[in-house]
């Protein structure tokens, strides 16, 4: 058996009342309720006040640089296609710094799960505009408000086909911890954009923002229907859906090297008559 | 061939064929026993322009490229306008009757091309011509050709094989003395390879299972010899979508377990920097090949310089160990790409290889490695048996133990941060002093594998040349012919740039009258490194920073000058 405790109880750096509290514990769920032994599973994570995340529980750890957690998580299931691999950073992190690295990740169909914390503002540098952030949102950085049309993670991700994307919010912890099983399970890559307030820096997308908002979709979506999930994508405003939204069934991306069938690319020994017919080519 | 060497210089547009050309007249000659050293000189660009191949071949080892040119293969004009002046006096073009070129004409062979084949095949026709005019035999030429085509088409082959049979026939009835190489009884079988084959071979006999890059001159061809050979010997390579991508995925591979590499040049390397460092706050192993090609910015993609020592040197922030390989031959591609794998590993972190366009692409003739019998290398040091975990542990020799995630029941942290023991985020400000130094002492053992210079020539010299990487032949064959005027002259050649150990070649600076520092970049960046690391100035100094490769000739100028 496997449950929350094993993945433990730590102090976090957080501010109290951050979605991020909520987020990690419905991580913690989703792995318990996985049965996932804390030593199977391995979260990738960059830089951010979400990247502090994968310190505050039990499994393998590589936090690394800000925006670049999906290339060494791509890397690190290459090697061990075994190992559960979770991504979770934040909206800057994961839309700005690693745009690119993100529209690859999907392009490859990499099984590996995404869990990005989105809070429409940056908090580790207090408080300058992320991605997400609304047009016309003031910030220090931005005092005219923020000129640039926001980043909509979820309608890239579907309009791209990506394996499963699904949104959350941190105020709906079970409903939330759902979403997470259900990326981690799908074989191939999960986008999971999950909205939660930053009680000190974002003051308009604030916990009463979102929960007057957000509503989880009702069982007649279909998200195997591409258009239907476009629709769903595009829906903000007064209305934000939360819940699976698009899902396929695309061969992930290390289904494609059937040199992983032999096990894990760790260090064994160099096939050396192999090696040198190669060799021999340049006689 | 005053020096019993023939040197052959083919030239041509992009598209015409060349490269064909100069690859299977070079694998004839090293077939047929003589030893080749090829340089390749050409634009950026698909079609058109003047690019050049050149091949010196003799008996003895050929350690560095010639200028002069004995035998000039013109696929176009051009190639005579630019490079008659290179001829020897008793030197030959061979040209197409069909270009109207005026010159005297004892320095022509005029072939009559289009007569001898249709003009799809005019590189073969040139290699039969050159081929014959060295003394190779229609076997030779013809089991190159065959080897190179394959078995796909077979229709292809045959006309292929007619135009260089009506090439050798012609060459038959057109002899021109003076241009065959002496006959060789080496019978001993050589492989013909370039640098860049070299590292991709070295990397898969040390075990390397995973590749990423993002195309970039000169490196593209490890990557792409890595891809060919990715099936069959067990290894990943993917193309990323930037060099970032690239070097972070490496680093996830390697942190999980895959022996891991990238390649790629310094605007590549530039995107990678901050990866470089990750790797060594993470204690990651990877290996980082920078093929060099001048700079700045874009530079001179396909040319060849030697100005990122000092980049790589201090590519990352902040402080941490590193060691830099500048192999200087193809055989040392190979053997020092083996040497990174191995230190990666043992060091846990970034170890470099610093090649250039220069070396990347020269073919040479190589024995064939003992790849057999290769001692293997070691993987993780860690065992499962521990009773508890911590990847960062605090040890003498600054080297953690090392788990892989998943491999079995402890959990590995590793963190981009300032870090504890176990890996996990900290500014504990004692613990952040411990952890450099910790870190840091892994130079220890680094320093004490350096491998030292070689110093070769007379004892204290007249003067002393110094040199690293891809120079060394072009530096040892000036030094020779320097010697052989009657002057004391020695060579001091570095095939690992850092760490820098003074004891094993400080002496010979001083012992030596005068010091000159032989290098392709307009600073002699070496030259500063060595002042920095022991207080001696080299004052003298021969640099090339045209883009073309220091050859003994260019040296032997600039000392004259």
């Amino acid at each position: 058996m496997v449950d929350t405790d094993d993945y433990g109880h730590y102090e976090t750096a957080w501010c109290p009342g951050c979605g991020n509290h909520a987020i990690l514990e419905a991580v913690k769920k989703a792995l318990a309720a996985g049965r996932r032994k804390p030593h199977k599973v391995l979260f990738i994570s960059g830089i951010g006040q979400a990247a502090k995340a994968p310190h505050y529980l039990n499994a393998n750890v590589f936090n690394g640089l800000h925006g670049r957690s999906l290339p060494v998580a791509t890397g690190a299931k290459l090697a061990n296609p075994k190992l559960t691999v979770i991504v979770e950073s934040g909206d800057g992190c994961s839309y700005g710094e690693g745009g690119n690295h993100f529209l690859a990740a999907i392009r490859r169909n990499i099984d590996v799960t995404l869990l990005v914390h989105n809070n429409q503002v940056y908090g580790l540098t207090k408080g300058q505009a992320s991605p997400t952030s609304s047009e016309g949102f003031v910030t220090k950085a931005q005092p005219q408000g923020v000129p640039s049309a926001p980043f909509n993670p979820v309608a890239v991700a579907v309009a791209m086909s990506a394996g499963f994307v699904a949104r959350g919010f941190s105020g709906e912890i079970d409903h939330l911890s759902e979403l997470i099983q259900q990326g981690i399970s799908h074989r191939g890559f999960a986008m999971i954009d999950v909205l939660q307030p930053c009680i000190s820096f974002n003051t308009v997308n604030t916990f009463a923002w979102y929960k007057k908002r957000c509503y989880a979709l009702s069982s007649n979506h279909d998200p195997t229907d591409w258009e239907a999930a476009m629709k769903v994508a595009y829906e903000w405003g007064d209305k934000i859906p939360i819940g699976a939204i698009y899902r396929n069934n695309r061969l992930p991306f290390e289904a494609h090297f059937p040199i992983l069938d032999e096990g894990p690319l760790v260090w064994r020994d160099v096939n050396r008559s192999m090696l040198k017919k190669i060799m021999e080519e340049y006689g | 061939m005053r020096d019993n060497t023939l040197n052959i210089l083919i030239g041509g547009s992009a598209g015409q064929g060349l490269v064909t050309l100069g690859q299977l007249l070079a694998k004839s000659l090293v077939r047929g026993g003589y030893s080749i050293f090829v340089t390749q000189n050409y634009l950026s660009r698909i079609r058109g322009g003047h690019n050049t191949f050149a091949v010196r071949a003799g008996i003895e080892k050929m350690i560095a490229p010639r200028e002069r040119v004995d035998l000039l293969v013109a696929l176009d004009s051009d190639t005579v306008t630019l490079h008659q002046r290179d001829l020897s006096s008793d030197g030959l073009i061979v040209l197409d009757d069909d270009l109207d070129i005026d010159i005297d004409s004892d320095l022509l062979l005029k072939v009559p091309f289009k007569e001898l084949a249709q003009d799809r095949f005019s590189n073969i026709v040139a290699l039969g011509v050159a081929g014959s005019l060295a003394g190779l035999s229609e076997d030779l030429m013809a089991g190159a050709l065959e080897d190179f085509l394959g078995k796909k088409n077979a229709s292809l082959a045959v006309e292929n094989r007619l135009a260089l049979s009506a090439a050798i026939n012609w060459s038959a009835e057109h002899s021109k003395p003076g241009l065959k190489l002496p006959t060789t009884s080496n019978t001993s079988r050589r492989l013909m390879m370039n640098g860049n084959e070299a590292i991709a071979l070295g990397a898969l006999s040390a075990g390397a299972m995973f590749c990423a890059f993002y195309p970039m001159t000169p490196a593209t061809s490890i990557n792409l010899n890595l891809a060919s050979h990715a099936k069959q010997m067990g290894l990943i390579v993917e193309q990323a979508e930037d060099e970032i991508a690239a070097i972070n995925m490496a680093i996830g591979a390697s942190f999980a377990g895959a022996p891991s590499m990238v390649a790629t040049s310094g605007g590549g390397f530039a995107l990678m920097v901050e990866g470089v460092s990750l790797a060594a706050m993470t204690e990651t192993p990877l290996v980082v090949v920078v093929a060099q090609r001048p700079g700045p910015a874009t530079g001179l993609p396909t040319r060849t310089e030697q100005a990122d020592l000092e980049f790589v040197l201090h590519a990352g922030h902040g402080e941490f160990p590193r060691a830099v390989f500048a192999p200087g031959t193809v055989e040392e591609c190979f053997h020092l790409t083996r040497k990174a794998f191995e230190l990666a590993e043992r060091y846990q972190g970034p170890i470099f290889l610093l090649t250039d366009q220069f070396l990347a692409d020269s073919y040479r003739s190589v024995i064939p490695f003992d790849v057999e019998n290769l001692p293997p290398l070691a993987g993780c040091t860690g065992t499962a048996g521990m009773s508890t975990y911590d990847r960062y542990a605090i040890t003498e020799s600054g080297i953690s133990p090392r788990l892989l995630p998943g491999m079995t029941e402890h959990l590995v942290v590793a963190d981009s941060d300032e870090h504890t023991e176990g890996g996990h985020i900290t500014e504990d400000l004692t613990l952040r002093r411990k952890m450099v130094e910790k870190r840091l002492r892994k130079e220890k053992g680094i320093q004490a594998e350096v491998i030292p210079p070689v110093m070769e020539g007379d004892a204290g010299p007249d003067q002393l040349f110094v040199s690293w990487g891809s120079s060394e032949g072009a530096v040892v064959e000036a030094a020779s012919r320097l010697r052989s005027e009657g002057k004391r002259i020695a060579s001091l050649h570095f095939s690992q740039v850092w760490p820098l150990i003074p004891d094993q070649f400080l002496a010979y600076l001083e012992d030596a009258r005068q010091v000159i520092s032989v290098e392709s970049n307009a600073n002699g960046q070496l030259a500063r490194l060595i002042r920095r690391e022991t207080g001696f100035e080299i004052k003298k100094k021969v640099l090339r920073y045209d883009g073309l490769p220091i050859t003994p000739e260019s040296i032997l100028r600039e000392l004259n000058r």
